[in-house]
């Protein structure tokens, strides 16, 4: 009889998900519900999604999550795990909300040490309104409202929020991975599950970077994509452990 | 011998997983889905060793892996 090695986790509902063919929030989605189920942890997990391209998540999550404005997923999970400090309290963000509407938000909540933990996806613009240019678009990048690419004179610079949240002492997790290949995606897994880790353990704030793709507003293929991330995007927001206990 | 299964009518044709197939067993076929794209399929032209690369890109989470 066959054994079956690998199939969809038991917290990622069996719906086909809205996102575009190649786009990294899917791959992320999945890490997420395996990490949460081999901590055994999705009767009491509470998830606040993001606006952006993942503000349907709940759709697809098979435990508890709720959603927030724009930018502002890390106060309603604090309110939520300083109300209910037995419950996992996970907020998922896009860079659009992360680092930019909700930059105020997540240095704040990062410095006053919040047991939660913060799933960052980065792809570099805004794919829920059309590609335009984000806070961490890089240099040089075309995108809908930059279509010279990102002139640093005029735009400023890309912002590594990972390194600036670093410094912060309440921070005692941070590290950015990325999804676009099946090693590093491997990676991605460990890392998403030591931040879970650490909010089950009560050691304080922990983020995780993803590097993701997003083919349709890069103007490529899902592999052409992948392929940006190794050789331009993950040069500029290096990949690795930025901080640990 | 290991093997693997593509759900095809829900696969979007990002081909990820034919370029993480160590052993490039996933080819993508001829005709197309119900969504008008052309799904990636399991060619058992080769050994699969069950390392489930595929199924760790897959976007889409279709892609199920099994033992003999």
């Amino acid at each position: 009889m066959r054994r079956l090695i690998f199939s969809r986790p038991k917290s990622l509902r069996d719906v086909e998900m809205h996102y575009c063919a190649g786009c990294g929030h899917g791959i992320v989605h999945r890490l997420l519900c395996e990490a949460i189920d081999e901590l055994g942890i999705r009767e009491r997990t509470i998830g606040v999604a993001p606006v952006g391209c993942a503000v349907l998540a709940y759709d697809y999550w098979d435990f508890d999550v709720t959603e927030a404005a724009h930018g502002r997923t890390p106060a309603v999970a604090t309110g939520i795990k300083r109300v209910r400090p037995e419950n996992i309290v996970f907020s998922y963000q896009g860079d659009g909300d992360l680092a930019a509407i909700g930059t105020a938000e997540i240095i704040h909540t990062a410095n006053r040490g919040e047991n939660i933990t913060v799933i960052f996806v980065n792809n570099g613009v805004y794919g829920m309104t059309g590609g335009q240019m984000a806070p961490t678009t890089l240099a040089g990048q075309k995108t809908d409202t930059t279509i010279a690419g990102r002139n640093l004179k005029r735009d400023g610079y890309p912002i590594k929020i990972l390194e600036m949240l670093a410094v912060l002492p309440g921070v005692r997790y941070a590290e950015r991975v990325s999804v676009h290949s099946a090693q590093e995606t491997l990676r991605a897994k460990r890392a998403i599950k030591k931040a879970f880790k650490t909010q089950v353990d009560n050691i304080g704030f922990s983020i995780v970077e993803i590097l993701s793709m997003c083919p349709i507003y890069w103007g490529m293929t899902a592999i052409q994509a992948a392929e940006r991330i190794e050789t331009e995007v993950a040069t500029f927001y290096p990949i690795g452990v930025i901080k640990s206990y | 011998m290991p093997k693997i299964k593509i759900d095809k009518p829900k696969c979007k044709g990002c081909y990820l997983c034919v370029v993480n197939c160590p052993k490039g067993l996933i080819k993508i076929s001829g005709d197309m889905n119900i969504k008008g794209v052309k799904a990636a399929f399991f060619s058992r032209s080769g050994k699969c060793t069950g390392c489930a690369m595929c199924a760790v890109i897959c976007p889409e989470c279709i892609i199920e892996v099994y033992d003999t």
